[in-house]
């Protein structure tokens, strides 16, 4: 009885996306449903598989793939200086949360035009829209895992003779990274999605760029098969960020025995 | 099995307080405190909360600065002693991002931290729970933790911000023997704030009660260790602090008593 309930958890969650796609395929063969709407999904996974033997779809997936992780690792990165530094220190604070909070308030798509105008339709233009969009969420994180780390194990520590960088290693940083890691998983999300608009704008390479040729050409297989990457990527990503959850914060009675 | 640091040199250190005040803007909260505390003496201060002692002990602490008068440990202002005074306070203050064993651990940088810490948890019964996370001990086993944290920098001067507070009837009873056992053993001087005269008479060497930032009663406990609850002498000397905490005519504090 329990293994057979074991094994119908496993299968249930996958038997609606099945009976999809066989809707999808028997729409498809019976003419119901246009190719140029939408290909039928063996179609989909022919075009997948061709792209695949050409090379074409793992040059333009590590190229996405570089862009996403090198505007991250530069938005990310400044974020999480300036969130230390504002969360830390009560002059920086002053300094730069204002300016920052009001900058927040601009959606980065609407940079667009000036970022083409700035930067032109190279590869810098797609970095600065995803480093500007991750930036905000993980520099918002931070500042306020910091500063809500709590005052009484930081008094603890300081009566325990903790001061400077071990006060710091010990308590500041271990407290505020829960926070920080949600602001990673917000991130990861808008990555990809800045990165498909900058993508689809201007580019000569990249999954955007594959789907946008696609559709000058009709292509709606390839198309789709751009979409599906997207999807697969954020799934990626989303499991990255809850692996760095499970490895970081093991010590969080709601990670506590939680499987993999 | 034992190691050296166990036994430490028996030396408590004296407390000092002359002319001590505090205050918060307008409000005075301690008010010219003098006290004398000798070497190794296991102090109870007692009173109404809100009446100063939390903000007497975060001074000896070194966690408040004083706003006129001096705290003096030993023969040196206070700053000079810091590394000989721990405090425990009435939540644990455990890191939850680390196990026991480093929570321990934290602050020591000798080579023998870690067999130290071992010791330290030995001492207060929880040996076997080194390498789990502070979220899975109970209530009790988390300021049992505490107190092995401070034991381990073998403190001279051992402050306790009502660090039973929160814990259930039997769970303190035990906690306070334990309390009272690693101070026979370790010799330091005791600080211990509490609401509770029960646990300042079971305790200490003598009561101290702070009223509006003065120190209004000074009862020493003669009292032979270990004491008994229930004893005549227990009750009558309980009764009547109970009963000029309470301030009541000396008359209540025999029918408190009885």
């Amino acid at each position: 009885m329990r293994a057979n309930a074991g094994r119908l958890r496993g299968v249930a969650p996958w038997i609606v996306p099945l009976l999809v796609i066989a809707g999808w395929e028997a729409a498809s063969r019976s003419g119901w449903l246009s190719t140029r709407i939408l290909p039928e999904p063996v179609a989909v996974a022919q075009a997948f598989w061709n792209l695949l033997k050409s090379g074409e779809l793992v040059h333009d997936v590590a190229i996405s793939t570089g862009r996403a992780v090198a505007g991250l690792a530069i938005g990310g990165g400044l974020g999480l200086l300036l969130g230390l530094l504002t969360g830390t220190f009560k002059t920086a604070e002053t300094l730069l949360d204002t300016t920052l909070q009001m900058v927040r308030n601009v959606p980065p798509l609407a940079l667009i035009p000036l970022v083409i105008l700035w930067f032109g339709i190279d590869e810098s233009a797609k970095l600065f829209l995803v480093a500007i969009g991750v930036f905000f969420p993980i520099y918002l994180n931070t500042t306020h895992g910091i500063k809500s780390v709590d005052a009484g194990l930081i008094e603890m520590a300081r009566s325990y003779g903790l001061e400077g960088w071990p006060l710091y290693r010990e308590v500041i940083l271990p407290g505020a990274l829960p926070s920080i890691l949600v602001g990673l998983r917000f991130s990861l999300g808008l990555m990809w999605v800045l990165l498909i608009v900058a993508e689809t704008i201007s580019a000569q390479s990249g999954i955007g760029y594959m789907t946008m040729n696609a559709r000058e050409f009709l292509q709606t297989d390839v198309v789709l098969v751009g979409v599906l990457l997207y999807a697969l990527l954020g799934k990626l990503a989303d499991l990255v960020a809850r692996g760095l959850e499970r490895r970081f914060l093991r010590w969080n009675p709601a990670y506590l025995g939680v499987s993999a | 099995m034992q190691r050296d640091w166990i036994t430490p040199p028996a030396t408590g250190l004296g407390v000092r307080l002359a002319g001590l005040g505090k205050r918060f803007g307008e409000r005075t909260v301690l008010d010219d405190i003098e006290l004398d505390v000798s070497p190794g003496q296991f102090v109870a201060i007692v009173g109404r909360s809100g009446c100063g002692k939390s903000t007497l002990l975060r001074l000896l602490a070194g966690l408040e600065t004083a706003s006129s008068g001096e705290v003096r440990l030993g023969d040196a202002p206070s700053a000079a002693a810091r590394d000989d005074v721990r405090i425990m306070f009435q939540e644990a203050r455990l890191l939850p991002w680390r196990t026991v064993l480093q929570n321990v651990k934290l602050g020591l940088d000798s080579t023998d931290a870690t067999a130290r810490a071992r010791d330290a948890l030995a001492q207060v019964g929880l040996a076997d729970r080194a390498d789990d996370w502070p979220s899975v001990l109970s209530g009790g086993q988390r300021q049992r933790v505490a107190l092995a944290r401070a034991l381990v920098h073998r403190p001279r001067l051992l402050l306790l911000d009502e660090p039973l507070g929160a814990l259930d009837a039997l769970t303190r009873i035990e906690m306070q023997r334990l309390i009272e056992s690693v101070w026979r053993e370790f010799r330091f001087t005791a600080v211990l704030v509490t609401h509770d005269v029960a646990e300042a008479v079971a305790l200490a060497d003598r009561v101290l009660l702070v009223e509006d930032g003065r120190i209004t009663l000074d009862e020493p406990v003669a009292l032979a260790r270990p004491r008994a609850h229930g004893s005549p002498a227990f009750a009558e000397l309980e009764g009547r602090v109970l009963a000029r905490v309470l301030n009541e005519p000396p008359g209540e504090a025999d029918r408190l008593a009885a």
